[in-house]
């Protein structure tokens, strides 16, 4: 086993360089760079520039290079230094930057995978043992409501509900008054009262999805012989449910945190700037259209990273949950 | 009427009541009607003594054993009878307990056990085999789990499971099916049952597996003064095991009396009918000893042919290898019948897929002769002659439920291989189904319908009117009537003999049913852990097999005679 994942982990480099080459290189694919951008803005405000000034200008940012240079100076100093290179946007290294965001963005997709959860789990189990009962038939119509609702329109309805009737401060995760304070008791309370609103609208699609993946897939063990063996035992229905068909149709459930991961983190953008949250989804999406390329590089970099290292984590909670899996 | 005889019966020798069953019936509401799955059924067990309980498929057996345990699905309603449940103290009517009381837990696994037909999906795959048993034991004798363990080894100690303390923290796909049965035995045994169901037990079993887990069981059954029902549609078995028999059909029972009688002064048609249909299968087709074999130079001739699994690592470097098949050589003749017989494992199915090179050998050879006499080597030939060696050469499966698209209409199904290879359309390609499915003995409007509408043995005659579709001169047929009930087997096969006179076909039967193949084979190959050990003449080997694994495999079949037992005093092979 551990041999498995010391294999797993060596595996993953190559991915990663393949990943570090291709999200360089798609980034590079517009035509321009950061500095064309920031031209266009100035020649807005009506400053222009020289040749000489823009070659200049264009060194000093280290553009004038050819773009596997770029991409090798950017590798090899990740690799060396932990550097991952200079925003040109904020003038501030990239870490600093990503490390700011990226605590927000873990607890948040986290506590949404909890909620996917904790709510889909019983919901499905549910919906597959009384299937076409009327618990099954209101379940399947708010599966298919949260699968349908896009992420911002369920985000904007919870805000206008927990501002109109409950009188909170929507947006962000913390109340006006707390965001420059230290971590204390109050200001923990302010952060749950606040963060249940993107959780929730971050989690319903998932949940959808898992409640009829699970519905799906236990409907099928349900009437498989070992359940019959199971109850010809004496066993009690709940027991001879949770313990044999529930544990055999959880396996897609567990692989799902391979998908689900990377999709909670990225998939979050624009509820989180709707949200105005300080996670990372907005920030990606403002280096991407200022062609700020280390830090949208950067960013992409650590998503595969995480796609990645949810795929282990679900291969080896398949492998401790199934020993077939196990074995092979 | 089972009941009057059984009570005359024992009045002689007194014998303490088990469980009765009394007019019990069972419908099953269905979308578009009731079906009675089960109508008016009365039957008693007592201590010691094995009931078999006889009917083809959809006779109801399996129904009348849940509702025993009263574990029926949801549209099955029971609409009479009574189900009492006896012991020395008092008596249960099992049918008063409602299916989720506790009073019904108490007695399944403890007081009433049940093996059933599939040890593959019986088990749970993700728990280990010593604690699915360990449970049953604390369920209903509580102890601690160190306890519960001890036990468990014991009792897969009695099931004769080598090294039982280290297998019962197996899990179950490392057992393989003789040993998961006996597992599911085991199980079954945990808590001393007064009565043990077992439905169908080996039924998905080799033949020497099955002699080996009814002795077992008979064992066990002595030992313990356990009643069996014992559910069953092979009636050699019946013939080897019960002391009295039950025959069911369409969910009545239509005859009960002890196992002499039944076999030998059967009252009702359909007895008669199904033991004949048993007997017909112990001696060849007379259809087929008219027939002379004209050519005698083969048209199939395999020599040395071998296939190794290997298991490689990362750098394709072999680890280590199994031999599925070695050195096979063979001929076949056109218009013979060669049966290949081998428990599973064997290789029997590899040596006939290498044959069409849907697996390719690893070593060896295959000369095909072709109609028009040009001799060729299977092995070596290019995607365009093996495209024309496969117009000759057809394959049948055994599962008509799993061979067949559900999406395609019967017309698609038989009519793909002449679309395929000979682009047919329109009125030709109607006019040749028709003549195929007529050739089966289907009817012609069969052909827009889909194969959900057909039963096991119908679906099987179009597997066999595809595989005739573009005029084949060999076919393999694997397992081809391994999935039916023995009435249909008999005609299924009499269709195949008469198809091979109308057409001049050589058939390659693969089988495990050693009695399919005495019916149905001129000459018979017997396989062995991938080596051919014997081949001869099908009579010769059926009656005076000479290789010592042979003889084990012949004397392990039931005989459907309760006064000449052959499985019960088989000779046993040990492999060296």
């Amino acid at each position: 086993m551990l041999g498995y994942i010391i294999q797993r982990v060596f595996l993953m480099v190559p991915t990663m360089l393949g990943i570090s080459i291709i999200s360089f290189i798609i980034i590079q694919l517009p035509p321009g760079d950061y500095l064309t951008s920031v031209l266009a803005a100035m020649a807005d405000s009506d400053v222009t520039f020289t040749a000489d000034q823009i070659a200049r200008m264009r060194e000093n940012y280290g553009l004038d290079e050819p773009m596997y240079m770029q991409y090798i100076q950017w590798i090899w100093g990740i690799v060396s230094r932990g550097d991952f290179g200079y925003s040109f946007e904020w003038n501030r290294p990239v870490s600093e930057l990503i490390w700011e965001r990226m605590g927000a963005t873990l607890s948040i997709s986290f506590l949404s995978l909890l909620f996917v959860w904790a709510v889909s789990l019983p919901i499905g189990i549910y919906s597959a043992v009384r299937r076409h009962s009327i618990g099954d038939h209101i379940a399947t119509l708010f599966g298919f409501l949260g699968l349908a609702i896009p992420n911002f329109i369920l985000a904007l309805t919870l805000m206008y509900v927990s501002f109109r009737y409950f009188g909170q401060s929507v947006g962000g995760l913390y109340s006006p008054e707390f965001v420059e304070q230290a971590m204390s008791w109050p200001k923990f309370v302010d952060l749950l009262k606040h963060v249940w609103v993107p959780v929730v609208v971050i989690g319903t699609a998932g949940t959808a999805a898992l409640i009829r993946i699970l519905r799906a897939n236990l409907t099928d063990e349900l009437n498989k012989p070992y359940v019959l063996t199971a109850r010809a035992k004496g066993l009690p229905e709940h027991t001879v449910i949770l313990r044999y068909p529930v544990r055999i149709a959880l396996n897609p459930f567990v692989s799902a945190i391979g998908w689900v991961l990377p999709q909670l983190i990225s998939g979050i953008t624009i509820t989180a700037i709707v949200l105005n949250l300080p996670t990372a989804g907005p920030l990606l999406l403002r280096a991407l259209v200022a062609q700020d390329m280390y830090l949208a590089g950067s960013f992409i970099l650590l998503m595969g990273v995480l796609t990645l290292v949810g795929m282990l984590l679900s291969d080896i909670l398949l492998a401790l949950l199934d020993p077939r899996i196990r074995f092979h | 009427m089972i009941t009057e005889s059984c009570t005359e019966s024992r009045t002689s020798n007194k014998k303490s009541l088990a469980l009765s069953v009394e007019k019990l019936s069972v419908d099953f509401h269905l979308r578009t009607h009731i079906l009675h799955a089960v109508r008016d059924v009365s039957f008693s067990l007592y201590r010691g003594q094995t009931l078999a309980l006889v009917g083809e498929s959809g006779s109801g057996k399996s129904v009348t054993t849940r509702s025993i345990m009263r574990l029926l699905d949801s549209q099955a309603r029971q609409t009479s009878g009574r189900i009492t449940l006896h012991s020395e103290n008092s008596d249960v009517v099992l049918t008063d307990l409602d299916p989720k009381s506790e009073a019904i837990r108490k007695i399944r696994g403890r007081r009433i056990a049940l093996i059933f037909q599939e040890p593959m999906s019986s088990l749970s795959p993700v728990h280990t085999i010593g604690s699915q048993i360990a449970e049953a034991i604390r369920l209903h004798h509580g102890g601690t789990k160190k306890t519960a363990m001890e036990s468990t080894t014991k009792l897969l100690e009695q099931v004769e499971i080598k090294n039982p303390a280290e297998m019962a923290r197996r899990y179950t796909y490392e057992f393989s099916g003789g040993m998961r049965q006996r597992a599911m035995i085991a199980m079954a045994l945990a808590c001393n049952p007064d009565v043990l169901i077992a439905d169908e037990p080996t039924t998905a079993l080799d033949v020497t597996t099955q002699a080996e887990i009814m002795d077992l069981l008979k064992r066990l059954q002595e030992s313990r003064g356990m009643a069996l029902l014992l559910i069953t549609h092979d009636l050699g078995l019946v013939a080897e095991v019960a002391d009295e028999v039950a025959v069911m059909r369409f969910g009545r029972l239509v005859e009960g009396g002890a196992v002499d009688d039944i076999f030998h002064a059967p009252k009702t048609a359909y007895a008669q009918s199904l033991l004949a249909s048993t007997m017909r299968l112990e001696r060849p087709a007379e259809a087929r000893a008219s027939r002379q074999l004209d050519d005698d130079s083969p048209m199939l001739s395999v020599s040395g042919l071998g296939k190794s699994f290997g298991i490689v690592n990362w750098r394709g470097k072999e680890l280590h290898s199994t031999k599925a098949v070695e050195g096979a050589s063979f001929d076949l003749y056109p218009g013979e019948n060669l049966g290949i017989v081998g428990e599973s494992g064997s290789g029997k199915t590899t040596l006939g897929r290498m044959i069409l090179r849907i697996i390719e050998p690893t070593a060896g050879q295959v000369m095909y002769r072709d109609a028009q006499g040009q001799m060729a080597d299977v092995t070596r030939m290019n995607r365009k002659a093996l495209t024309r060696f496969h117009r000759d050469v057809r394959l049948i499966f055994q599962d008509p439920f799993a061979s067949l698209n559900p999406r395609m209409t019967i017309k698609q199904i038989v009519g793909e291989p002449l679309v395929v290879n000979n682009g047919m359309k329109g009125a030709e390609l109607d006019a040749r189904v028709a003549e195929l499915l007529e050739l089966v003995g289907m009817e012609r409007s069969a052909m827009e319908r889909y194969p959900h509408a057909f039963s096991g043995g119908q679906r099987q005659r179009f597997s066999i009117a595809r595989a005739l579709a573009l005029n084949p001169r060999v076919i393999i047929a694997d397992e081809a009537t391994s999935a039916l009930d023995v009435s249909i087997r008999a005609q299924i096969l009499d269709l195949l003999i008469d198809l091979q006179k109308r057409l001049g076909l050589s058939f390659l039967f693969i089988a495990h049913d050693i009695s399919v193949v005495r019916y149905f084979c001129d000459r018979v190959l017997v396989m062995h852990h991938g080596r051919i050990v014997e081949q001869g003449d099908a009579e010769m080997i059926c009656t005076a097999p000479q290789d010592p694994y042979t003889q084990s495999l012949i004397s392990a079949v039931p005989n459907p005679d309760p006064r000449h037992k052959r499985m019960i005093n088989r000779t046993r092979f040990i492999s060296s």
